[in-house]
């Protein structure tokens, strides 16, 4: 629990986690029924419709070319704090 | 006609009595923006549907009633679900991590319907993030059903359904990735249409699940639905996953369903559906067949297994989504900006304090599910057996041209009922997440009532199919004269 907490980046308080994990393993429990398909030949789903419909799709990538984007003060807008014109973030080594 | 009779208009109505000058649009929208604003105002002591509505009637620009002379649906109001992007309009996808949130700029299919008249009236309450079968998980309070105020309006587009449903809005637009624009409507006796995956732009839309999140209309019948769909589909630059819808959405007429071949699968309609949900369901299908449907028996075998492959790759893809939820560009940031800790807990800290218990979870799941070593047995299986899924569709398609289930396998319950437990909750989208792991069309219309709540029928037909689906709907509408589909405030 903490371990994959940690990966998410998110604090769990104390009385947090004997919920969670409970409520999580009754998931699990429910999602691995799937484990008695016989799926081993299946290939996995990519994009659900344009896979059932060959050359509809195709190009769908607009061309790579430089255009103009949000301007910066926008951008910075809604930041929580902001400084010399960039995010501002506590240090990382602190 | 007087200012109180202007909410009784169906939207088509009401495009149609503006086009002819003979009401005006400035005077329809301050009615529903009183309507909605006094909701708005009574907080939890009214339905809650709101999170925000206009404060008063725009007077220039794309949103003023007045412009876009010759455009379609001019002057109509829309209530739009919170978690679409509106420039300058806060934005918040139920989340108190985004409270306040004005974005930059507005989404695909918001800028597509105000370029064809449409003027912004509300945003409307949901679950978190769209995760949510009740619209109990939002961090704005609980919407409330119109039709039982101590019942839940379904979700994750209650708020939406539920201001539809009540004459607060003409219609709204919401979002499905299981089921949450088609059970709420249901829940709330109106109608709901989640369009084929890819029919509409996800630009602008904040997100839940890439790979199954798609717009469509939630409407009062479905003139309604198909007159609002025809001007969300279409390919978009900005949404590579976007697809050319092919031709237009047209009007439906349709009033028989002679040589229409229903299917019915048995493993959506028969254990875990509640009796009344169910005669309801058997009493639409009988109508059905006297407009000259063929009603069939199809098998649609891997569909039991949809809602385990769905919460492995809803919460899947969600935790990688939400990563983007760090205190840094936007949103909430935990503790004092100006004397901040350490990077690594500002980030852990934002985000317990800024997700709700539900979000939590699926973030927990998600990330558990990709993690190293597991990915090939969680996620790997799960977008396997959504092959299997689509490809049961498929066959099925082969041999009847819709499928009919009932769209939830109870009507609504009460406030409160299933907040506990989180799998009695994901249950309710039995019959509608296997449509959404296929990206195939499906609408929710009423079909009567069991203990005086609304019941839903659901009708689902192969990738682009909403012509056909939309006539059928309309047929089945038109004979079922569902005498619900009103303003019920």
């Amino acid at each position: 629990m903490l371990h994959v907490a940690r990966l998410a980046r998110l604090e769990l308080a104390e009385d947090e986690i004997e919920p969670m994990a409970r409520e999580l393993s009754a998931v699990l429990e429910h999602v691995a029924k799937i484990a008695e398909l016989d799926l081993d030949d299946v290939p996995p789903t990519s994009h659900v419709v344009a896979s059932s419909l060959e050359g509809v799709v195709s190009g769908a990538l607009r061309a790579d070319e430089p255009r103009p984007c949000l301007a910066r003060d926008l951008a910075l807008a809604q930041a929580p704090a902001v400084r010399d014109g960039g995010f501002l973030v506590p240090s990382p080594q602190a | 006609m007087t200012p109180s009779d202007l909410h009784e208009l169906s939207a088509a109505q009401a495009v149609a009595a503006i086009a002819a000058g003979s009401l005006s649009a400035r005077e329809l929208f301050e009615s529903y923006r009183s309507r909605a604003a006094a909701d708005r105002a009574a907080g939890e002591q009214g339905l809650n549907c709101f999170t925000w509505v206009a404060s008063e009637c725009p007077e220039r620009g794309a949103d003023a009633p007045d412009a876009h002379a010759g455009a379609p649906l001019r002057g109509v109001p829309l209530a739009v679900k919170d978690l679409f992007c509106t420039e300058g309009v806060p934005s918040q996808s139920g989340s108190r991590i985004l409270e306040g949130y004005r974005p930059p700029y507005t989404a695909s299919v918001v800028a597509r319907l105000a370029d064809a008249g449409t003027s912004l009236l509300a945003k409307t309450n949901q679950d978190e993030f769209a995760m949510g079968s009740s619209n109990e998980n939002s961090a704005f309070g609980v919407v409330r059903n119109p039709w039982d105020r101590a019942r839940v309006p379904g979700g994750s587009s209650g708020g939406s359904a539920a201001a539809v449903a009540a004459g607060l809005a003409p219609w709204a637009l919401g979002t499905d990735t299981g089921g949450s624009i088609r059970q709420p409507a249901a829940l709330c006796g109106i109608v709901g249409l989640k369009p084929t995956y890819g029919a509409v732009s996800r630009y602008g839309m904040i997100a839940f699940a890439s790979s199954l999140d798609q717009a469509g209309p939630l409407t009062r019948d479905v003139t309604d639905a198909a007159l609002l769909l025809a001007h969300m589909v279409g390919h978009d630059p900005c949404d590579a996953t976007s697809l050319a819808f092919p031709g237009p959405i047209e009007p439906p007429t349709a009033e028989r369903l002679d040589g229409v071949r229903l299917g019915v699968p048995d493993e959506l309609t028969g254990e875990g559906i509640q009796a009344g949900v169910l005669a309801g369901f058997h009493a639409a299908l009988a109508r059905a067949q006297e407009l000259g449907a063929q009603v069939r028996e199809v098998s649609l075998p891997h569909a039991p297994h949809a809602l385990s492959a769905y919460y492995v790759l809803a919460p899947a893809e969600a935790s990688s989504n939400l990563a983007r939820y760090d205190g840094v560009r936007y949103g909430l940031r935990a503790g004092d900006p100006a004397h901040p800790e350490d990077l690594l807990h500002m980030y852990t800290r934002t985000r317990h304090d800024g997700f709700g218990a539900e979000v939590k979870r699926r973030i927990m799941l998600g990330t558990y599910a990709l993690s190293s070593g597991y990915y090939d047995a969680y996620y790997g299986r799960a977008q396997r057996a959504r092959t299997k899924i689509a490809e049961d569709f498929a066959a099925a398609f082969e041999d009847v041209h819709f499928i009919l289930t009932p769209t939830t396998p109870s009507v609504a319950f009460k406030l409160g009922e299933k907040t506990g437990e989180p799998l009695a909750m994901y249950l309710n989208d039995y019959c509608t997440v296997p449509m959404s792991l296929a990206g195939i069309p499906a609408i929710s219309i009423p079909c009567g009532l069991a203990d005086g709540l609304p019941v839903g029928l659901q009708l689902a037909g192969p990738a682009f199919s909403e012509n056909r689906l939309l006539a059928a709907a309309y047929a089945l509408e038109q004979s079922l004269g569902f005498q619900g589909a009103r303003a019920r405030v």
